[in-house]
């Protein structure tokens, strides 16, 4: 018997290892970090609840990066799931050709991001990039994309919906996964098409478009490469998200107690928003039937 | 006649949902087209002439004239991305085998043995999956930097080794599912756990362990935040962190650093052809996205 735990134990050494050396111990230990000054060079400071005061009664950026990512949150994530469902629908058509479809929607994901920075970067270019000069075609000056405001937050925004494939492929999974039974029973009863979109196959996609919104939502607050590599937050922190901000604070200013107060409130938000969505899921989400 | 099931579209319903199918390819592709084909162009069809402010679309401007090849070795070049490629594939390397050998390993433990606290700690794992890294990720980083790891390669390699929480689950799901018969006639024949594990559990769990192969590669080859944080010699960037700064150097030599983005890109590319249902499928099992 005790020989089996040691053997199990053994195992799962290096999970258990990676556990208490890279997130139990920082877990407690940011938990500290976060009521100290800390700049990495000399040892933290105990100051109590400052950095959160400051946070959130003196520091102006704290709020405008919240209120950039929840508009974000607001405004890409619904666009994305439109979209992501959209295209999942036309390709649960019965038509030929959907596994070159598919490929061709979901090419974009797998690109690698920084490459896709890149491209996005060269795109939106005001002179030269495709984007302006496809709309010079039909006699529109372009604005200035990663420039200028607003377009700078709404060229992120665009760039996202190209990655839309993902997301694609999981609702795909989900309508493969509606009983053909159902539609049948409908058909019977006269429901056209469009019907049985809206009384089938959507409530039936629910449960992953609810799962979606979740993942999509943390990932809002998570944002901070692109924005990082093609707007380094600017113009005037229209694109400061708040992972971005959190991210100059630790290691541009080595503020790392402060950060560490910021990584806390993050990570409260997170668990808040999806306990709150958890508390309406009963009221739109249908599990099986 | 054969008759239609009432669910079959109509011929004209077919074409208009076709037609709106390949409208929405363009934007979709384009970009990716618009990478390759700047890549192959010269300065003089990149920048506008010296009779035009800007540059209009024409048809004849998506393609080069004669593809500049050259392109690319001067990128090459410019950033010694031959290096850059060659850490980034070590890492990979590394990280695929170290993430792939140590959840194996750990979900096997999960599945199969019997200890004390072992669904307490599965549970746990389960839990730190929902842990963003920014809050972990500043002691983290005090800890490397006080082994002194700060500025190595190390902290972009050691924690692979300590198996992922997804890729544990994965395999855990994957394990549970073989019969436990197959493993008590190795018992019986005197086999020991870890050769169970190894003889006959890994070579029954090949798919799974692709899958995870698959994701850790993709994970480390687009790694861009590991790099930012701990890399500072540019004799270990890789190749996503060599081609931002490329771009913040080099910002409008357009033709080179989509050169460099093919480069970057067409491995993924190719890897996709090869193993598009282990992506499709992964993808849609695990929700697992990008």
């Amino acid at each position: 018997m005790r020989r089996d735990t040691l053997k199990g134990y053994l195992f799962i050494s290096p999970w258990l290892a990676g556990f208490l050396l890279l997130v139990a111990v920082p877990f407690i230990d940011s938990i500290y970090l976060s009521f100290t000054h800390y700049d990495v060079i000399s040892p933290p400071r105990w100051i109590g609840a400052a950095n959160y005061k400051r946070l959130v009664m003196e520091d102006p950026f704290f709020w405008k990066s919240l209120a950039v990512t929840l508009k974000y949150a607001m405004i890409a994530v619904p666009l994305g799931m439109v979209f992501g469902v959209g295209l999942a629908l036309l390709l649960n058509l019965n038509i030929r050709g959907i596994r070159f479809y598919r490929t061709v929607f979901y090419l974009p994901s797998i690109i690698p991001l920084v490459a896709t920075c890149a491209v996005f970067t060269w795109m939106l270019n005001p002179q030269m990039g495709l984007m302006n000069s496809l709309l010079r075609l039909a006699g529109v000056e372009g604005p200035a994309w990663l420039t200028s405001q607003p377009w700078a937050f709404y060229s992120l925004v665009l760039m996202s919906l190209w990655t839309v494939g993902g997301s694609m492929i999981i609702y795909l999974a989900g309508l493969k996964d509606v009983p053909a039974s159902l539609y049948e029973a409908a058909v019977v009863d006269g429901a056209g098409p469009w019907q049985r979109t809206i009384h089938i196959t959507l409530p039936m996609l629910t449960p992953v478009i609810f799962f979606n919104l979740v993942m999509d939502i943390i990932n809002a607050f998570k944002y901070f490469t692109q924005a990082y590599i093609m707007t380094e937050g600017g113009p005037e922190e229209s694109t400061t998200f708040y992972a971005l901000y959190l991210f100059h604070r630790s290691w541009r200013y080595l503020d790392m107690g402060y950060a560490s107060a910021m990584a806390w409130i993050l990570f409260l938000i997170i668990v808040a928003i999806t306990a709150m969505l958890f508390t309406t899921h009963k009221r739109w989400v249908h599990y099986g039937r | 006649m054969r008759s239609r099931s009432p669910l079959a579209l109509s011929r004209r319903q077919r074409a208009a949902t076709h037609i709106v199918l390949l409208l929405m390819c363009l934007p979709f592709l384009m970009p990716i087209l618009w990478m390759v084909t700047t890549s192959l162009k010269s300065n003089a069809e990149i920048f506008p002439q010296t009779d035009e402010a800007a540059i209009t679309f024409s048809l004849d401007r998506i393609f080069p004239d004669q593809p500049q090849w050259q392109n690319y070795k001067e990128a090459l070049e410019t950033g010694p991305f031959v290096l850059y490629l060659r850490n980034s594939l070590m890492l990979c390397a590394l990280n695929v085998f170290g993430a792939v050998a140590s959840s194996a390993l750990v979900a096997y433990g999960f599945a199969r043995m019997r200890f004390p606290g072992k669904d307490l700690l599965f549970f746990i794992l389960i839990a730190t999956m929902a842990l963003p890294r920014h809050v972990t990720m500043i002691p983290v980083f005090v800890i490397f930097k006080a082994l002194g790891w700060y500025g190595s390669l190390l902290p972009l390699i050691v924690p692979a080794f300590l198996g992922h929480p997804f890729y544990i689950f994965l395999l855990r799901q994957f394990f549970q599912t073989i019969p436990t018969d197959l493993c008590e006639a190795g018992t019986i024949d005197g086999a020991s756990e870890l050769r169970i594990f190894t003889q006959i559990m890994l070579p029954l769990a090949k798919p799974a362990l692709a899958t995870c192969a698959l994701f850790q590669f993709l994970t480390t080859w687009n790694d861009y935040f590991g790099p930012l944080v701990y890399i500072n010699d540019p004799a270990y960037y890789t190749v996503a962190y060599g081609l931002q700064q490329f771009m913040g150097n080099h910002g409008s030599e357009w033709a080179q650093l989509m050169a460099v983005a093919t480069l970057f890109t067409l491995p993924i590319i190719v890897l996709f052809f090869c193993a598009q249902k282990v992506f499709i499928q992964g993808v849609a099992t695990t929700g697992a996205k990008g």
